[in-house]
């Protein structure tokens, strides 16, 4: 791997807040090293900003390392950038050294998640998505015995498939309609294919659904855009698997129907 | 009631509404496909079939009422699902890259809307009898009169382009949006999808080439 760095030319939306129109500014990167995160790259570039007198750019970040879901921008016009199941946070220069060395860096759009500040925009609505009916309700206590309920190998892998999700929002920057189907669908069935989700599957369906189209997200009309771009690789079974619970309950739930005796 | 109506509010419940009407189109499609292949047998297999479904009022009548609340309801449904869509990402990117989307999926409103237009025009064409020289008792008179004028055939082939790719998506679409998938048969959503779309439309294209070649007259 060269250590030899490489010139590149960025044009970050920069916006002071979020009712500033906003706009892209051009910057100089003359000396990228292909060992730093893209992450990184803002880091130095704000670096210099700061010593220049002028206000750094804003964005996300926590863990660097993937796993938090704080991280993520538009790269040339794909969330998370160029490389497939990578986080911007673990997406390394060395993927640019043969180009583009002209990149744009925009923020995640859709109107459920408005921008705070140039980069960085406000992913309320996906908590609100979850305590809506992202959980399993327990007695709190001493832990129970882990073999109590057995869970056949396959459903947790499935499961565990679903609960890979890290809540980064990709899945909406990238949907034509901004849908936060692909997490949404995550959540629901991450829970819902255990024996511990079973008694509040009917309702944390309904409840997370509602919560997401009160949020404004879109429709998902299948482009599958999300699952490509997700950075844990989600697959689109779980929205399959979201409209089949959702429908079922809307359908049959017993829930807020008059009690036949 | 009040279920059905709230379950319409959400999008899940519009795309399962959009995707049980787009069922009955296609079926309703598939067997005009069908039926309209009598057409190659001669002008009274054609007619002969046309009579055949005349003489059986409640067939007939079950399918055109099927049709009159499925098309609307597709139409309407589908225009408040993109307006809702459209408005849920009110500012869009400067640059964008399509990882995996196909044309058809990202055309579908358009297609429709075409669909929309030369079903119109079709229903004035050969059901209305609205246009120069229909014989109301001769179906495979109006059917060979009608694609021997270029310009009809040539709104025939586009407006069955449009259907062909309006299926290739809506086909497997509509399982995912009914929660219709599984691992081990996702795969022949999609075969399904392609088979119809292309029979449908490779079917449906013969005929005004079939007529403008002189194997139909
Ligand atoms: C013979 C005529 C038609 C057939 C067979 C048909 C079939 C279908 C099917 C099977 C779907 C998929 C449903 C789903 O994804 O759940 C669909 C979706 C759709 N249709 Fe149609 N349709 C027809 C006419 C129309 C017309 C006239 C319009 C508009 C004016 C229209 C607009 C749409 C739209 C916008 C979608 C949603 C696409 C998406 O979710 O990506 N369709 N149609
Ligand atoms: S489904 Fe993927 S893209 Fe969407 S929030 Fe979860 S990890 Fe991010
Ligand atoms: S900063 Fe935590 S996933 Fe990127």
């Amino acid at each position: 791997m060269s250590d030899k760095t490489f010139k590149m030319t960025l044009h970050v939306w920069r916006q002071s807040g979020p009712n500033d129109a906003g706009k892209f500014e051009r910057y100089e990167c003359p000396e990228v090293n292909p060992h730093m995160s893209f992450l990184e790259l803002l880091d130095d570039l704000n670096e210099r900003l700061i010593a220049d007198g002028q206000e750094g750019i804003a964005f996300d970040h926590d863990c660097r390392e993937g796993i938090c879901g704080a991280c993520g921008v538009v790269i040339n016009g794909v969330p998370h950038g160029p490389q497939r199941r990578t986080t911007t946070c673990q997406l390394h220069m060395r993927q640019f050294i043969n180009g583009p060395h002209e990149v744009w860096v925009e923020p995640f759009r859709a109107s459920a998640f408005p921008i705070i500040k140039d980069l960085t925009v406000d992913r309320g609505a996906f908590d609100r998505i979850i305590q809506a009916g992202g959980y399993v309700s327990v007695r709190t206590g001493s832990a129970a015995e882990a073999n109590e309920i057995p869970v056949p190998k396959k459903i947790a892998d499935r499961a565990m498939d679903a609960a890979e999700c890290i809540g980064c929002g990709a899945c909406v920057a990238a949907c034509p309609n901004a849908s936060a189907s692909l997490f949404t669908g995550a959540k629901i069935s991450h829970l819902g294919l255990l024996p511990q989700g079973q008694p509040e599957r009917e309702d944390r369906a309904r409840k997370m659904v509602a919560q997401h189209d009160a949020e404004g997200f879109g429709g998902c009309t299948n482009h599958n855009e999300c699952e490509a771009a997700c950075p844990k690789g989600i697959s689109v079974d779980f929205i399959a698997q979201m409209n089949r619970d959702f429908l079922k309950s809307m359908l049959t739930a017993k829930d807020d129907v008059p009690n036949r005796k | 009631m009040q279920r059905a109506l709230t379950l319409y509010q959400t999008n899940i419940g519009k795309k399962a509404v959009l995707a049980l009407t787009g069922f009955v189109l296609v079926g309703f499609v598939t067997g005009h496909m069908l039926g309209n292949m009598n057409a190659y047998l001669g002008e009274e297999a054609l007619n002969g079939y046309a009579e055949t479904l005349r003489s059986v009022p409640a067939l007939l009548w079950t399918a055109r009422i099927a049709l009159l609340i499925a098309f609307p309801l597709h139409i309407y449904t589908a225009i408040s699902l993109v307006r809702a869509n459209r408005a849920a990402r009110p500012q869009r990117y400067a640059k964008k890259e399509e990882l995996v989307t196909s044309v058809a999926a990202k055309w579908m409103p358009y297609t429709g809307l075409l669909l929309l237009a030369f079903l119109l025009f079709h229903l004035a064409h050969l059901t209305f009898g609205w246009l120069p020289n229909f014989d109301p008792t001769n179906v495979y008179a109006n059917f060979v009169s009608g694609f021997q004028n270029p310009v009809y055939s040539a709104f025939y082939i586009v407006g069955n382009l449009a259907l062909g790719f309006h299926l290739f998506h809506g086909v497997w679409s509509m399982f995912q949006s009914l929660g219709a998938s599984h691992p081990k048969y996702d795969g022949y959503r999609v075969d399904l999808a392609i088979f119809l779309s292309a029979i449908i439309t490779i079917g449906n294209i013969s005929f005004p080439i079939a007529v403008l070649a002189g194997v139909i007259q």
